[in-house]
C-alpha cells in the first residue's frame, strides 16, 4: 500500500509518453519511465498541473463520477465558490445553487457562507496569536503539501484551523438528519471541485478528523448539465440574489480575496507555485516576519484557475471581483452574525485538533557518510550531463536524471547524449583493437600458431 | 584531505548583484536537505549562509563561499574582496550597521546580519583587513559535541 493518497494518476492506455507533463511539474515529481508517465507518489503534490498540460487527458483526476450520487437516499451538493465564477456576469451564486437541485441534488450548500465563518475566525486566530510569523493559510491543501515535503521547518506556520467545506460537511449532515429522520450515512454531501487536489482531504485514509464529505465532483463534469439549466434571462431579484451572497466567503474562490473585505493589512497573497517557492524560501530565511498571514494558491489566480475550471481564470477571477465590488458598494453583507461565530470560535469549533506533520523527502541514503558519497557521485555524474534538460530520458532536468542514476532508479545509458559518446569511445576502442590486430598481421616473425608450438617445445 | 566521507562546493558571488542574491544560500540549502540533514539544522545552516551571502552582495566586490561537510560538522566559509569591516566589535552588534540609504530602501542592512550568523552558528569567526576584504568561519555541529 502506498503511503500517500494521490488524487492524480495515469492513465496509462492514454499515454504515450510525449513528456508535456514532465515540464511542467513544479516539484519533479513526474518521470518517463517505459514509455509512460510516472508519478512519484513522495513527490507529488496534487496541484493538477500536468492535468492541464497533458495533451492525451491521460493524467486524471480521481474525482467522483456525475452518478455517484445514487447510493445516497438524499444529497447535498456542496460548490467551491471557484463554481459561481464558471457562468456569466448576471448568473448569481442563488441561481447556480438552483441550477443544482434542477440537475439532481436535492439540496445545495453556499459554502461561501462556511468560508465567510472561517474568514472571521482566522482574524480571531490572528488577534491572539504570537508564536513564530508569518502564519500561512491551510485554504490550498496543494500549499500544505508543498510546505510538508520542501519547507518542513514551516509547518508550524500552517494555520491550525479547519477548512469550510469540512465544517460545512459535518453541518450539513447533522441538520438534514435530524430535519428528516436520516441516518447521516444515508445523506450523501458532494463537493463541487474546482481542482484535483481537494479529493485528498477526502480520500486520505490517514487523515486526522472524521471527513463528512462524501464524494467531490469536478467542476468540469457538472459545467455542461448545469449550463444547460441556467435561465441568464430572468432579471427579476437580482438585488435579493446580491444580498444572498457572504461578501467574506465569495473571495476564497481568488487570491487575494480571502481577506479584502476585512482589511486586514499585513496579508501578503501569493498565487502561482514559483512565486509561492520564493516567497517560502524567504519565510525560512527569517524574512517576512513583518507579515501576519500569508495567503497562497498554487494555481494562478487562485481556485478559479483550477485544472478542473472551464472558463478562463482571469475572466472568472473578474466576475469574483466585479462581485465583491458590487457587494462593496451596495453595503451589502450576506454572512451569519458575527456573535455567534466568536462564541463558536471560544468554544473551538474551528480549531484543528491535529498538528500539521512535516513530509521530508527520502534522503540520498540514511547514513550520512554514504548519502555524502552518493551526492559527489552525483555532482560528477550531473557534469558529464550536456544540462540542456531535453527529458529524452525521462527525468525533467539533468540534475534529476543524475540524482535517479544515484538512487538506482534508471542508468546512465538512458542519457541520448552519452550514447554517441560512448559510441565513439567503443568505436575508438574497436579500430585501437583493429589496429593492433594489424599491427599483428605485418609482423613478420608472428604466424598464427606459432606461439602454441614453442609453448608446446 | 577529502575523503569520500566529505563534501565540497565552492560558490562564486557577485557584489551588488541583487537579482542573484540568495541563491547560494538556496544551493546550499537544497544541497542540505537532500543529504537528510535535520530539517532545523539545515534552516539554521540557510540562514546563516543567507547572512553571509547577502553582506558580501551588499558590501564587497565579489567573494567566494565554501560549503564543507562531513558526518560530524557543517563548515561554511566565505572569503570577499571589498573593503573590509573597520570596527568588528562593533559590528557584531544587533543594529549597528554602514549601509547605504540606498540598500536600507531595499530592506536590507538593518544590522542584524552577523549578530543573526553568529545565533544560528556554533562557531563564528570574523577576520577583516580594512581596503582588503573579510572572512568568514561558520561551523554547526550535526553530533552533539562534550563541551569542556
Amino acid at each position: 500500500m502506498s503511503q500517500y493518497y494521490h488524487s492524480v494518476s495515469v492513465d496509462e492506455d492514454n499515454c504515450d509518453g510525449r513528456r508535456k507533463c514532465l515540464r511542467v511539474c513544479p516539484t519533479q515529481a513526474i518521470r518517463i519511465w517505459g514509455g509512460k508517465a510516472v508519478i512519484l507518489e513522495e513527490k507529488c503534490i496534487d496541484c493538477g498541473e500536468c492535468i492541464t498540460a497533458c495533451p492525451n487527458e491521460a493524467i486524471v483526476a480521481l474525482t467522483d463520477p456525475f452518478g455517484e450520487r445514487s447510493r445516497f437516499k438524499y444529497t447535498v451538493a456542496i460548490p467551491s465558490p471557484a463554481l459561481y465564477a464558471q457562468f456569466g456576469r448576471s448568473i448569481l451564486p442563488d441561481k447556480i445553487l438552483a441550477g443544482l437541485k434542477k440537475i439532481g441534488f436535492d439540496d445545495a450548500y453556499d459554502l461561501a457562507i462556511t468560508c465567510g465563518d472561517t474568514s472571521l475566525a482566522v482574524e480571531l486566530f490572528l488577534k491572539e496569536y504570537n508564536g513564530p510569523k508569518p502564519l500561512i493559510s491551510n485554504a490550498c491543501p496543494s500549499v500544505v503539501s508543498l510546505i510538508q515535503v520542501r519547507y518542513p521547518q514551516l509547518v508550524d506556520h500552517i494555520i491550525p484551523i479547519k477548512l469550510p467545506k469540512r465544517l460545512a460537511a459535518k453541518e450539513i449532515k447533522e441538520r438534514k438528519s435530524k430535519e428528516l429522520g436520516l441516518k447521516p450515512n444515508e445523506i450523501g454531501t458532494f463537493y463541487i471541485t474546482p481542482c484535483p487536489v481537494k479529493m485528498i482531504a477526502i480520500k486520505q485514509p490517514s487523515s486526522e478528523e472524521e471527513c463528512y464529505l462524501d464524494g467531490a465532483i469536478s467542476i468540469a463534469d457538472i459545467y455542461g448539465p448545469l449550463l444547460s439549466v441556467l435561465e441568464s434571462k430572468d432579471k427579476g431579484n437580482y438585488r435579493k440574489s446580491l444580498e444572498s451572497i457572504c461578501i467574506l466567503g465569495i473571495g476564497w474562490a481568488v487570491s487575494g480575496g480571502m481577506h479584502r473585505t476585512q482589511k486586514l493589512k499585513n496579508v501578503l497573497d501569493v498565487s502561482g507555485i514559483a512565486d509561492i517557492i520564493t516567497t517560502f524560501d524567504d519565510i525560512e530565511r527569517g524574512k517576512l516576519k513583518n507579515i501576519d498571514l500569508v495567503v497562497p494558491y498554487t494555481c494562478p489566480q487562485g481556485c478559479v484557475g483550477g485544472s478542473l475550471t472551464v472558463e478562463n481564470r482571469y475572466i472568472s477571477y473578474n466576475k469574483i471581483l466585479r462581485m465583491l465590488e458590487t457587494l462593496e458598494q451596495e453595503n451589502i453583507e450576506g454572512c451569519r452574525g458575527k456573535r455567534d461565530i466568536r462564541e463558536r470560535y471560544r468554544q473551538k469549533y474551528f480549531h484543528r485538533q491535529q498538528k500539521y506533520e512535516p513530509r521530508p523527502i527520502q534522503a540520498l541514503d540514511e547514513d550520512l557518510g554514504k548519502a555524502i558519497e552518493k551526492r559527489n557521485k552525483k555532482e560528477k555524474i550531473f557534469e558529464s550531463l550536456p544540462k540542456v534538460d531535453c527529458g529524452i530520458c525521462g527525468a525533467p532536468t539533468c540534475l534529476t536524471f543524475a540524482e535517479d542514476v544515484v538512487k538506482g532508479n534508471t542508468r546512465l545509458s538512458d542519457c541520448i547524449f552519452n550514447v554517441p559518446s560512448r559510441f565513439r569511445e567503443l568505436t575508438g576502442e574497436l579500430s585501437k583493437l583493429l589496429d593492433s590486430f594489424d599491427s599483428m598481421d605485418e609482423d613478420k616473425e608472428w604466424k598464427p600458431g606459432k606461439e602454441r608450438r614453442r609453448k608446446k617445445l | 584531505m577529502v575523503s569520500r566521507h566529505d563534501l565540497s562546493h565552492t560558490f562564486g558571488i557577485k557584489g551588488r548583484n541583487f537579482s542573484k542574491a540568495g541563491s547560494v544560500s538556496i544551493n546550499i540549502k537544497e544541497t542540505l536537505r537532500e543529504l537528510g540533514i535535520d530539517p532545523a539544522i539545515v534552516r539554521r545552516a540557510a540562514i546563516a549562509a543567507y547572512e553571509a551571502e547577502m553582506n558580501v552582495v551588499m558590501y564587497a566586490d565579489k567573494g567566494e563561499m565554501v560549503l564543507r561537510l562531513n558526518p560530524m560538522l557543517i563548515r561554511i566559509t566565505i572569503e570577499d574582496e571589498g573593503p573590509g569591516i573597520e570596527n568588528i566589535e562593533m559590528a557584531m552588534q544587533e543594529g549597528y550597521s554602514t549601509a547605504t540609504d540606498e540598500i536600507r530602501e531595499m530592506g536590507f542592512g538593518a544590522g542584524m546580519g552577523l549578530p543573526n550568523i553568529k545565533k544560528n552558528a556554533d562557531v563564528f569567526e570574523l577576520k577583516s583587513q580594512v581596503g582588503k576584504g573579510t572572512s568568514y568561519n561558520i561551523v554547526i555541529f550535526l553530533k552533539p559535541i562534550r563541551r569542556t
